[in-house]
């Protein structure tokens, strides 16, 4: 029984499961749209090589080459780029190509700014007068600009997957360790003065342990916010840099970024599939994980929490919200 | 008075929340009705609903309240009226204080534009008026020198002036109700007693009607006409006070009743007394504790120099106001403040300049009971792993189930079932918080147990429970313990020798009985003499007392 009630503890504390049972309304609307959108997203990334018709950098079929600027037809259901890509095909590749950039982007930047904030939050001192310093120095700079400084370091002007994914996500993550160094640090702080860090000081836990037992796993409650916020805009930085030119080559992988760059031109010809595509997948991803962070934030607010109108009855209410056993009078040993 | 209208007529009152777990009916059919110049009384625990139904006076609910019922003021039903006509009855027929007076005043403008801005909102005082009338607002209230003191800002004056601020632009606009919600509970006592004098004074010369949210039987005693009992959003008792004290009809208010602590001075003698020859588990002399202040500041002195000894197996009462440093003195006994001067040996440790690798042995034989049991847990863990931690990090277990027999042990200890130790702490109630916070305190079977306030948190008829639970626990496990608290009927209930401590001083120390008995200061004497006892006949005799010792005194 005990193992039972454990793990429904388990589930109904996980992140976002959590809230979706909690959540109603608008907001519960909004959640699950969210959930939707980025759940076709990974999926898509998943199975890119069974879904997409041809290869990213494919140029020809069984029949010779697509042609450049093909509208879109049976064969090609997007059409196909100045390049001569197939439109349809690079837009799922390049679900895959995002999804790396932020799953390497947001791994790089949270362990260390996680770890960075908890030292700086808990130990204080000089640690944190140097850290916060840097950490704000580094806000200071535009984001896409210290973006473009780093993939040139990083990659050398190569422009292969690995290269040009580990530029566009280390990066974003020299962008993105201060973010979470900032929210771990001021929780931390918070945290740290709460009297259950403290009777762990009395008790007599050494430094190491209370960081990691006590005040880490309770300053880490608005990481799913973070988190999904800043997926968000690492696709668009990624995006970003693939437009102004430092992206991935289209014969490495595909990147929604490079592809809208090379259809700039197509716009004012008429050429409207080749730049509404991948720009839509853009739109529609950053949509998708900022409603999720949306939704999150909303719910994690008691005051902007929207309710249920009416438990069933209202002892079912009652012990909703007090689950302590109460005899008729006062409490029960 | 019957036969006079009611200031306040309340009927059918019913007021429900919206909340993650659904509706829950905070109110349930309350009728309440208070007549002109009467102080009304609502007592209750928390969560009885005694807020809610006398904010619904002012309609002052959360959005999430759905109200029914009438809540009759003046002649007017509050629960139907307009918000523009709300805002208008608000300070001119009913007004609030509040609980907490440091928040209740805006920091960034002084008392008197807080005062004249309340009389002109509502349009009766030019801007000239506004100001002479809030100074003779402040002079009622019996802040001295007015004229001045209007132009200063809520920080420059102390808790208890500043909850008479509150008090005078409650009154400002000659509102007929008054609705104080615990106005004394963040005071301390001897300010309380002055207070709560004041209160008399607006009821006997103002005629208004107040009605006193308050959890402290005390304070019932000393200042209300009728009481009414409040369980569960349910009125089971209303009763005038004297006939609720001699009489209480429901079983609730019995019960309620009879878990107020008193004074009592029972003889209390340290058992073994061959062991005061040993050395004692803590010596202070000279102990000198100071706050680092803000730059350019001077340092603050919180403990100016003071002696104690606790022996073993002695249980000191520490009293003392806020402010008398009494918090401090726990915390660097425990380590957590560091001592600036003098010496204080905790368990053979010298504490000053200590360093926390050396003062880490003599952790095992400490334990700490925090003040507040909501804060004390580490919401993540389950109460079995919060009290097997003292135990892992002492390496007396690798692992919380390693741990579990030995927890088990501590929840039987403290009465708590086995089973709660799979809870998470927001799973508890309060009391049940607090004993588990007991338990977690005597994993280790410490020498010495520092008790900050434990049960101040806590509402009377818990608090009763808990301290019965401590003396048990003491007698059986035998250790010493400083317990810190300002209520002296709790002191009396469970230490052996108190010491009484005001701004940072020592002034009385003795057994409990001598000091709580024939106290020799005056400080304590008038501590003692604040101190509202639950029983209306023998507060009146008290009162008189009271003010006969402030004018030899002062």
């Amino acid at each position: 029984m005990s193992e039972k009630r454990t793990f429904r503890s388990l589930m109904g504390r996980l992140p976002v499961v959590h809230q979706l049972r909690q959540s109603v309304g608008l907001q519960r609307g909004m959640l699950v749209a969210g959930l939707v959108i980025t759940g076709l997203f990974l999926l898509t990334a998943a199975f890119a090589p069974v879904l997409a018709p041809y290869g990213f950098a494919q140029l020809r079929g069984d029949d010779g080459l697509f042609g450049a600027q093909q509208p879109p037809s049976a064969e090609h259901w997007f059409g196909t780029t100045v390049g001569g890509y197939d439109v349809f095909s690079r837009v799922i590749w390049g679900a895959q190509t995002a999804f790396l950039v932020i799953v390497i982007a947001v791994i790089l930047s949270i362990f260390v700014g996680i770890l960075l904030g908890l030292l700086s939050g808990y130990i204080g001192g000089w640690i944190d007068r140097v850290l916060v310093v840097i950490a704000d120095a580094v806000f200071a700079f535009p984001t896409l600009l210290l973006a473009i400084v780093a993939a040139i370091v990083i990659s050398g002007g190569q422009s292969n997957l690995w290269g040009g994914v580990m530029a566009a996500a280390i990066s974003i993550t020299v962008v993105f360790i201060p973010q979470y160094f900032r929210v771990i640090r001021s929780e931390t702080i918070r945290v740290k003065s709460e009297a259950f860090v403290e009777s762990a000081r009395v008790i007599g836990a050494k430094t190491p342990r209370i960081m990691f037992r006590h005040v880490f796993r309770n300053s880490t409650r608005t990481l799913p916010l973070i988190f999904t916020l800043n997926s968000s805009e690492a696709i668009l930085t990624l995006a970003g840099l693939g437009f102004l030119g430092f992206g991935i080559q289209p014969t490495s992988a595909a990147e929604w970024g490079y592809d809208l760059n090379k259809a700039i031109a197509d716009v004012t010809s008429g050429i409207w599939w080749t730049s509404v595509f991948p720009g839509t997948a853009i739109v529609l991803v950053v949509l998708g994980v900022t409603l999720i962070g949306e939704s999150l934030n909303d719910l994690a607010d008691p005051r902007l929490r929207a309710r249920r109108r009416k438990a069933t009855t209202p002892a079912d209410a009652v012990a909703a919200t007090q689950p302590v056993a109460r005899d008729a009078m006062g409490e029960v040993l | 008075m019957a036969a006079k209208e009611p200031a306040v007529d309340i009927r059918g009152l019913q007021i429900t929340f919206d909340t993650d777990g659904g509706a829950v009916d905070a109110v349930r059919d309350v009728d309440l009705t208070v007549a002109p110049g009467e102080v009304l009384a609502i007592v209750g625990e928390s969560g009885s609903g005694k807020t809610v139904t006398a904010r619904s006076i002012l309609g002052l609910l959360p959005e999430t309240a759905k109200v029914s019922g009438a809540v009759v003021l003046q002649g007017e039903d509050i629960v139907s009226v307009s918000a523009q006509r709300l805002r208008e009855l608000r300070g001119t027929e009913a007004a609030m204080i509040f609980q907490e007076p440091s928040t209740a005043l805006n920091p960034v403008f002084t008392v008197g534009w807080q005062l004249a801005e309340g009389l002109r909102s509502h349009g009766k005082y030019s801007k000239r008026q506004a100001m002479a009338h809030a100074v003779e607002m402040l002079r009622r209230v019996g802040i001295p020198e007015p004229e001045l003191r209007v132009n200063d800002y809520p920080h420059q004056f102390s808790g208890g002036q500043k909850q008479r601020i509150v008090i005078a632009m409650a009154l400002a606009l000659d509102a007929s109700v008054l609705i104080a919600d615990e106005p004394t509970t963040a005071l301390d006592v001897t300010v309380q007693a002055e207070i709560l004098d004041l209160l008399r004074r607006c009821r006997d010369e103002f005629g208004t009607a107040i009605v006193l949210i308050t959890h402290n039987m005390g304070v019932v005693a000393d200042l209300a006409d009728r009481v009414a009992v409040m369980y569960q959003g349910e009125i089971v008792e209303t009763a005038p006070v004297r006939q609720l004290f001699a009489a209480p009809e429901h079983e609730y208010t019995k019960k309620l009743l009879a878990a107020v602590p008193r004074v009592e001075l029972v003889e209390r003698p340290l058992r073994g007394a061959d062991e005061s020859a040993s050395e004692p588990l803590v010596r202070a002399r000279g102990l000198e504790i100071e706050y680092p202040g803000r730059l350019g500041r001077k340092p603050f002195l919180a403990v100016k120099g003071i002696d104690f000894d606790i022996a073993a197996g002695e249980v000191v009462g520490l009293v003392g106001e806020s402010g008398s440093g009494k918090t401090t003195i726990g915390r660097a006994m425990a380590g957590l403040t560091p001592v600036t001067g003098g010496s204080l040996k905790v368990l053979g440790a010298e504490l000053r300049s200590v360093r926390e690798r050396e003062f880490r042995p003599s952790r095992k034989q400490l334990g700490f009971v925090f003040q507040d049991p909501a804060t004390s847990f580490n919401p993540l863990l389950s109460i079995a792993e919060c009290v097997a931690e003292p135990l892992i990090v002492h390496g007396l277990a690798s692992n919380p189930r390693d741990a579990r027999d030995r927890v088990d042990e501590l929840l039987e200890a403290v009465q708590l079932p086995k089973a709660f130790g799979d809870r998470f702490p927001h799973e508890l109630s309060g009391g049940q918080r607090q004993r588990a916070s007991l338990a977690r305190a005597l994993a280790l079977d410490p020498k010495l147990l520092i008790a900050d306030e434990p049960t101040s948190a806590l509402d009377v008829s818990v608090q009763a429970r808990v301290l019965e639970l401590f003396e048990e626990l003491q007698e059986r496990f035998g250790f010493a313990s400083l317990f810190i608290t300002h209520d002296l009927a709790v002191v009396d209930r469970v230490a052996h020798r108190v010491v009484v401590l005001h701004h940072g001083e020592v002034v009385e120390t003795g057994p409990t009985q001598q000091v709580l008995g024939a106290p020799s200061d005056p400080y304590t004497q008038r501590l003692l003499a604040s101190l509202p006892v639950p029983d209306p006949v023998e507060q009146a005799d008290r009162r008189e007392a009271l003010a006969s010792l402030r004018e030899s005194t002062v």
